[in-house]
């Protein structure tokens, strides 16, 4: 099957660029991109035309680090309700967190993962593995069986693996299989308890509080050991000004490092919590505005790498508790691309610079051929208007959970739809 | 009169207008209480509920009182035995004490922000009795009265704090009491019961109570809340009340009419001098007992007026 997007103004991360042009899909791969018009007769095959009306057309968005809540908790999340959500999103591949119930920590669990994605959901789905059985930080997984079966990533999600030795080890192992290491950089005595970050706020709410510098020295330690074991390593999410020194500093001298951020600590900061609201509470907990502005910055000069969901599903009892004791996270992969539009229409980021940091970056790091504009790349793409305004309504979200702190808020930018392997895997009616 | 809200959180939210009218009635009731037959019919046919989620007798009492002086039903739960053991959440608690149709709750829960959301979920009236490190409105209100009466003005004086200010709610109702009504706020502390941020409050933060006490109208002590202290704080007791402990010394510093105040219960000889605490020419910590019973009757005999204001059968 051929399909011909007309009329589309298509943003290419890795040029950089946003022109007027035809892409033509052919086997759900892109077989070639024409600069302005071009004549229909010339084609060899007659393709099925999608007019875009000069709206834009971009690689689809790879979220790394998204919570399906199955196994263990189906009732939060499924890989159909994800699947739908990330479609809706236009997320393309979801690459899945190990944080269920139990952890995927084994090849026998990553293979449940692979087989209900492929049956459930539209969208690709990439899984990553447990670092350590059970998340527990004593022993390391079967990181070469589990790479075997597919797992892209490493990682025990925001549980820090607290002892250096056996983190060492865990590094030299995956490091001699080339495996991608993704830590949560977090001081775990500095951050105990905390529900929010350090301030004049925090401390007038009478909540407990954790310093950004908690991440700042998690940071470190973990750049430490990187560069003892040659690891490849990536952090899940920096937010506050302070770890940016270092990340620059092991960036220079050559590690194999990166780091991503949430959306939530690109559009949000701490005053969002206002009077206990807990579907603000996130980890590691909102910042500063100056923080968020410093973020939006080092995601601009290209410092932090990715810009991911962190779609962590919360049903309503997790959250109507009081703040410290409610659970953290918040839904994302469909407002996540309305989210980041944000940053564009503040003229904070361009377009190209959200798509290298939603879809470029997270596809090359994870060796994924995914992600760009290019010929023989595949056609996992999103459609959308960067202008449509509208109101967000939680209760019209995909997902089973609705824990958004964008409820009510007003949006500018939707999904118009979303193509999978060159198929429509969502359209907006 | 001037009081529009439909509970006291917290004084954050009041107006200097509201805090005005409260303590004004306050004042009354203060007077009425010490009479005997001391009988107003402020709340009569109404039902108070006292829950509170963490021990607490004396504001427990103080709140009974109140609500019995002004002729409401009062009935007490002690929620720490009941229904929160069996795994009960806070808001199912709150809607099945709501379907028994209370007109004043009265809460004091261990976690921050957790009357606030209880408040959201029923019909009557919520007193916030304290919330975790964030407010105790009435405690706050009490001082106030307190201070009132006996410096004949509630502004352009220099109160200081002192103490364990981190874990303390009473701390955080005062600051935005005293600094709304205008007074000059100082915390003195050492720096690891200072909550971080808290020299952006208006404030000014010492570490050395001579410097701190300096000509203070006011010196309010609090109790060391060893309950909530969750890692070392400081060294010891003995080396803390050599440092901050409130002693005639120390005290000689502030103004020579200077009144010392505690929120109770006081731990003597950590953070005051049990002669001091009793110097009846000093220590105004009676009084502010007395003043609580006043304070609580004003706030839900305001309460309660609004309430009836309010059409029947407003479900939320």
């Amino acid at each position: 099957m051929t399909t011909l997007f007309t009329n589309a103004r298509l943003i290419d991360p890795e040029a950089d660029t946003v022109t007027i042009g035809q892409l033509l899909v052919e086997d759900g791969k892109i077989s070639e991109i024409f600069p302005g018009s071009v004549n229909i007769d010339d084609l060899s095959t007659k393709p099925v035309i999608v007019d875009c009306d000069g709206k834009f057309l971009a690689p689809g968005i790879v979220d790394i680090g998204v919570k399906v809540s199955e196994p263990g908790e189906r009732h939060k999340e499924s890989f159909r309700s994800a699947g739908l959500a990330a479609a809706a999103g236009g997320v393309t591949t979801m690459v899945t967190r190990p944080d269920t119930t139990p952890a995927i920590d084994s090849p026998e669990t990553l293979e449940f993962v692979t087989r209900r994605a492929n049956e459930a959901s539209p969208v690709h789905v990439r899984p990553m593995a447990a670092l350590t059985r059970g998340r527990h930080g004593r022993e390391m997984v079967e990181i070469g069986f589990m790479l075997d079966a597919g797992a892209v990533a490493f990682t025990d999600c925001d549980t820090v693996v607290q002892n250096n030795k056996i983190l060492s080890r865990c590094l030299t192992y995956a490091r001699s299989l080339g495996a991608l290491v993704i830590g949560h950089p977090q001081d775990p005595g500095l951050s105990k308890g905390a529900a929010v970050t350090a301030g004049k706020f925090a401390s007038l709410r009478g909540l407990p509080h954790v310093s950004p510098m908690a991440e700042r020295m998690g940071l470190d330690r973990d750049l430490a050991l990187v560069e003892m074991t040659g690891v490849r390593y990536h952090a899940d999410q920096i937010t506050s000004a302070r770890s940016l020194p270092p990340l620059q500093r092991a960036k220079e001298n050559g590690l194999d490092v990166t780091a991503g951020i949430s959306i939530h600590h690109l559009t949000l900061n701490e005053l969002d919590v206002g009077d206990y609201r807990t579907f603000f509470k996130v980890k590691p907990p909102l910042r500063s505005e100056d923080d968020r502005i410093a973020m939006v910055e080092a995601v601009a000069s290209g410092l932090i790498d990715i810009i991911s969901s962190m779609h962590t599903p919360q049903d309503e009892e997790s959250k109507r508790l009081p703040f410290e004791e409610a659970a953290s996270g918040a839904v994302a992969l469909e407002t996540l691309l309305p989210a980041a539009l944000r940053l564009y229409h503040a003229d904070a980021l361009s377009l190209p610079q959200l798509f290298r940091a939603m879809s470029l970056n997270p596809s090359k790091r994870l060796g994924l051929e995914t992600g760009r504009l290019a010929v023989d790349a595949p056609a996992d793409l999103v459609l959308f208007d960067a202008d449509a305004p509208f109101i967000l309504d939680r209760f019209k979200l995909q997902s089973k959970s609705k824990n958004t702190p964008f409820d009510g808020q007003r949006m500018q930018g939707r999904v118009l739809a979303t193509y999978v392997s060159g198929k429509p895997v969502f359209e907006r009616s | 009169m001037t009081f529009r809200q439909k509970h006291l959180l917290g004084i954050e939210k009041l107006h200097p207008d509201e805090i005005r009218t409260l303590l004004d009635l306050s004042d009354k009731y203060a007077d009425l209480n010490r009479l005997s037959g001391r009988h107003a019919f402020a709340l009569e046919g109404l039902t108070q509920v006292n829950m509170f989620f963490e021990n607490s007798t004396r504001t427990l009492a103080s709140f009974e009182l109140a609500g019995k002086r002004l002729g409401a039903t009062v009935m007490n739960m002690s929620m720490q035995a009941s229904s929160i053991k069996k795994g009960e959440t806070l808001i199912d608690t709150a809607l099945t004490l709501n379907a028994m149709h209370p007109d004043l709750l009265v809460v004091r829960h261990p976690h921050s922000g957790a009357v606030e959301l209880l408040a959201e979920k029923v019909n009557c009236a919520v007193l916030n009795a304290g919330d975790g490190r964030h407010e105790h409105p009435t405690q706050a209100l009490l001082d106030g009265l307190t201070i009132r009466r006996a410096k004949g003005r509630l502004h352009r004086l220099t109160i200081a704090i002192c103490g364990d200010i981190a874990h303390s709610r009473v701390a955080r109702s005062n600051i935005h009491l005293l600094g709304k009504m205008e007074n000059r706020i100082r915390l003195i502390a050492p720096p690891t019961l200072i909550p971080p941020g808290a020299a952006d409050w208006g404030v000014e933060v010492f570490d050395n109570m001579a410097q701190g006490l300096k000509d203070a109208d006011v010196v309010m002590m609090l109790r060391l809340q060893k309950e909530r202290m969750d890692g070392a704080f400081i060294p010891s007791e003995r080396e803390y009340y050599h440092r901050f402990g409130l002693d005639d010394k120390k005290l000689a510093h502030a103004k020579d009419d200077a009144i010392v105040m505690h929120p109770g219960p006081m731990n003597r000889g950590v953070e005051i001098d049990g002669t001091l605490a009793d110097d009846i020419n000093r220590s105004h910590i009676q009084e502010q007992v007395e003043m609580g019973v006043a304070v609580r009757m004003a706030a839900m005999d305001l309460l309660a007026r609004n309430l009836q204001e309010k059409p029947d059968g407003v479900m939320v």
